[in-house]
């Protein structure tokens, strides 16, 4: 294990996160939140110094980055950036409470945008925190360590290694020869896309979407977080924004490789399967939620309504963003139930979004069909194959496993919750909510909801749970590990 | 640059890390899975899974945006049709390697009608090579410069040489050779000749010559170990075939040793002058009855790399001071170099080499003219063809009345098939292609040396 390459890295990442905390800086300057500033500029000089001495004191001779070094660096910078990214809430006092500050900073980070703040303190929440909230979304959804390769030379080749733990999805490949120049496309289409939306939301003329607001809740849809900041979610904003948030949670949610294709005019390898059936469980999902809420008598909304509604939440579902229009805890069971499975399902490979991701549900469906054929045809010879390509035994392998894991880590969580004597429907999709990096869930944790009212054991799991969701599982296992650490 | 290696063999892989190495963004095409997994786990280079001779499998690697596509698969066939598409496809150069004699032989046409940069015959390249050092077995190094007419050789004047205390100046008017001093490597410094440098035991000496002059000259300075006259020469493959056509017209007569006697009968019906000899070279007596200890050189061609090897020891412990190995993996490179085996060649390196000068060069020449470059002292001291444009500001003038730079030496001026050692009263014309040396890195035009 190379130690000193593992401390000079995440030295870089806490120089980076110091960086990071200059956004909500200017804010406080903005909006003159002095008390708050101190704070903030107290944890981001805490996170220069700290990242300072662990980057450039002592040499490293050996700069080589294997898998090992790569799945450790991943997981543990991830883990200290939240550690750091907790402190202005936590000593200016507005959640006092250290593992509070955690989970909400680790909400923020993996996008999952479950929140332990009720509704009247987020209406009074200062601008500079609420800011940090919505930027950690952004830091997080492409991922930190990308965010690091993109800007810094790291040498060696194997820096492929920190992209394919840090970017979700069954196979990571490279849009471009450079680990570098991949890293910098990514992000500038991220970005591209956050002003873009950014832009559409201030020019909206929605008087409650002011510049602050836009700016924020970009940030919380481009990373597919879900903080808000207002106690009413987003029922407050006019159709206008809504719909622009729909289309941007649906956009946020495909594979950023798709939009490269389509910047060099590659539209087939763009509109591949996995997008294809993306596309078509979000369609099929507002339609049969549209229908469900017109059939059921006691909903009075109107076509159109029903329409907008159900579209924004499974664009806010499937995207795992989680902001809400209606509190969907209210309405009829098959609804809830199409929202909970689009909620497994998840975004697609490659996007910022959590869950199981759509490319691994059509292998493990292929995956299926394929064992099925092979009990009547037991010497049949095929392969599994997507987009006219064969799947490599690996792939198809590293899914199985992946899914073993995550029912595995699901119901473990389950049980550790359970010991707080919320109801089932609340710990399961409280579970759900943070694994699949969503945010809220149903019942006491649904829209209108939050998750104060855990022990701090339950939110420790949670916190593991959000971190393992958004890391894929497996840096997380493997950081704890004895066999990673062992010579 | 971007380059696309089509065939992650030993040659590709090696291609690729170099070229990683050097700065380009690479992407490698091979079949096998596992193999691009390999290479694109250990470089920072893109790998794709599929046959490169397709034009789906190209646009996916970018071909588009391509400035080079290398073809080292194991097909001829395939190499040449990726080529070809990738000709239509985009607009880069290409590089294809093609093993089959019958069609190395078409290799001008494969350069003006199909439009590929270079074609690579590694059999060829290593008789060449072989050939090379045949010739002047103890220099260190021979480069082939403008198609082989001229050679850079880089060799150590020994102790007690002739030439030692004598200026450049001297050597040149006193032997009357048409040869060019180019660099002087002296302990850790590096000069690059004026007509007063004076020499001194044991630098390492390069010289730019035609391979006439250049024998010329080291019989002239009584450079020993310059002798060869004949050599043994183990196997009949390719390889043989390819270096008797080359040292055909040469001092140099071969004994060839093969197993099979078709082929036997093969070689000696092709090559007259070449003694074929059908036998076993792994009977000891037989080498020796053919004069394995008297050979000026022992070459080892056979088709297995530990039957070369032993043979060589064998030549060896028989008293043969030069000997050639072919050796095809080059994976125990650290431990046959224990062996104190003299030269070894392998295919596959001198075509990666070949290849990756030519790619270094075109890097290096972007929009301008260089044919190929070659580093004389690592960092230091280059060697660059360029082909003189009709424009050129050096056109016309004898090269005393121009005014270069320091540092740098016009060391060759080939004239459709005359090579000049360019003197003072000579002009360079248009379409002449010139050999510059120069202590400043990276020429991009002629134009570059005047001040």
């Amino acid at each position: 294990m190379n130690y000193r390459m593992i401390k000079r890295t995440l030295g870089w990442i806490l120089l980076f996160e110091a960086l990071f905390f200059v956004v909500p800086v200017i804010t406080a300057i903005c909006f003159r939140e002095w008390r708050e500033l101190w704070h903030i500029l107290l944890a981001m000089s805490a996170c220069g110094v700290l990242g300072w001495i662990c980057a450039f004191v002592g040499k490293v001779e050996n700069k080589s980055l294997y898998a090992k070094e790569g799945i450790v660096i991943v997981a543990s910078s991830w883990i200290v950036i939240s550690l750091f990214g907790a402190l202005p809430f936590c000593t200016s006092g507005w959640i006092p409470n250290y593992i509070d500050a955690l989970f909400e900073t680790v909400s923020g980070f993996t996008t999952t945008g479950a929140s332990i703040l009720d509704g009247a303190t987020i209406d009074k929440f200062p601008k500079c925190l609420l800011m940090w909230r919505g930027f950690t979304h952004w830091v997080g959804g492409m991922g930190v360590l990308v965010f690091l390769m993109a800007f810094l030379n790291l040498s060696g080749g194997r820096n492929i290694n920190l992209l394919k733990a840090e970017s979700p999805g069954p196979s990571v490949s490279k849009l471009v020869p450079k680990v570098r120049s991949t890293a910098g496309i990514l992000y500038i289409i991220y970005a591209a896309l956050t002003v873009l939306m950014f832009v559409m939301l201030v020019l909206g003329g929605d008087p409650k979407m002011d510049v602050f607001d836009s700016v924020t809740t970009a940030f919380a849809t481009a990373g597919t977080g879900g903080f808000t900041n207002h106690s009413d979610g987003f029922s407050g904003y006019t159709s206008y924004s809504q719909i622009v948030v729909t289309v941007f949670m649906v956009l946020f949610s495909i594979n950023f490789a798709s939009y490269f294709f389509i910047l060099r005019g590659r539209f087939k390898e763009a509109f591949n399967t996995e997008v294809r059936v993306f596309l078509g469980i979000v369609v099929a999902a507002i339609l049969l939620i549209t229908i469900n809420l017109q059939l059921t008598s006691g909903y009075t909304y109107t076509t159109g309504e029903a329409l907008k509604h159900s579209a924004f939440s499974v664009a806010s579902l499937i995207s795992t963003t989680g902001f809400a229009t209606e509190d969907f805890n209210l309405w009829p069971a098959f609804a809830k139930t199409i929202l909970m499975l689009v909620m497994f399902v998840g975004a697609c490979a490659g996007s910022t979004g959590g869950g199981i991701k759509v490319s691994r549900v059509v292998i493990l469906f292929k995956g299926a069909t394929h064992e099925m054929k092979r009990m009547l045809h037991p010497n049949q010879v095929k392969k599994i194959s997507m987009d006219k390509k064969v799947v490599e035994h690996e792939v198809v392998r590293g899914v199985n496993a992946y899914i073993g894991a995550y029912i595995l880590i699901f119901i473990l969580s389950l049980l550790l919750v359970s010991f707080d004597c919320a109801d089932l429907v609340t710990d399961f999709t409280a579970v759900s909510a943070t694994f699949n990096n969503i945010g809220p869930g149903l019942g006491l944790v649904g829209p209108s909801g939050n998750f104060a009212f855990y022990s701090w054991w339950t939110k420790l799991v949670f916190i593991f749970d959000m971190l393992a969701g958004r890391l894929e599982i497996f840096p997380m296992l493997l950081l704890f590990a004895p066999a990673t650490w062992r010579k | 640059m971007n380059v696309i290696i089509v065939g992650c063999g030993r040659v590709g892989a090696t291609l690729a890390e170099k070229l990683n190495d050097d700065g380009n963004d690479v992407t490698i095409i091979d079949k096998s899975a596992e193999k691009v997994k390999t290479i694109t786990s250990r470089c920072d280079i893109m790998g794709i899974v599929g046959n490169g001779a397709t034009h789906t499998v190209q646009r996916e690697a970018g071909i588009d945006r391509a400035d080079l596509l290398i073809a080292v698969t194991n097909s001829d066939e395939l190499n040449l049709l990726c080529c070809m598409i990738a000709k239509k496809e985009g607009d880069c150069k290409t590089i294809a390697r093609v093993k089959n004699p019958e069609y190395s032989a078409e290799t001008p046409y494969f350069k003006d009608e199909l439009g590929l940069a270079m074609v690579i015959n590694p059999e060829y390249a290593t008789a060449e090579e072989i050939a090379r050092v045949l010739r002047f077995p103890s220099a260190i190094k021979i480069e082939p410069f403008v198609k082989g007419s001229v050679e850079l050789i880089k060799f150590r004047l020994p102790v007690g040489c002739k030439i030692a205390g004598m200026s450049v100046k001297e050597v040149v008017m006193k032997l009357k050779c048409d040869v060019l001093v180019c660099t002087i490597e002296r302990g850790e410094e590096t000069y690059i000749a004026n007509g007063d440098f004076v020499f001194a035991e044991k630098d390492v000496v390069s010289i730019i010559a035609t391979v006439k002059n250049a024998k010329d000259f080291f019989e002239k300075i009584n450079y020993k170990g310059n002798s060869i006259k004949d050599a043994l020469v183990v196997g009949g493959g390719v390889i043989t075939h390819y270096l008797c056509g080359i040292l055909e017209r040469s001092s140099i007569s071969l004994k060839i040793v093969e197993k099979d006697l078709s082929v036997c009968e093969e070689l000696s019906n092709r090559w007259d002058k070449v003694v074929v000899i059908h036998g076993d070279a792994g009977d000891q007596e037989l080498l020796r009855e053919e004069g394995v200890s008297n050979a000026g050189a022992f070459v080892a061609l056979s088709s297995t790399d530990e039957e070369n090897i032993l043979l060589s020891m064998f030549a060896k412990s028989e008293g043969c001071n030069k000997l050639i190995t072919k050796i095809k993996r080059t994976d125990y490179d650290s431990v046959i170099n224990r062996l104190d085996l003299d030269t070894t060649v392998c295919p596959k390196s001198i075509t990666a080499d070949i290849i990756l000068r030519y790619v270094r060069a075109r890097k290096n020449a972007k929009g301008s003219h260089v044919r190929t470059m070659y580093n004389i002292v690592q960092d230091k001291v280059e060697a660059s063809e360029f082909i003189v444009e009709e424009n050129s500001p050096i056109v016309g003038k004898p090269l005393c009345e121009l005014k270069f730079k320091s540092e740098v030496l016009i060391a060759s001026i080939t004239r459709g098939n005359t090579v000049i050692v360019p003197r003072g009263n000579d002009i360079i014309q248009a379409g002449d292609a010139v050999v510059i040396v120069s202590g400043q890195l990276g020429l991009q035009d002629v134009a570059d040396v005047l001040k």
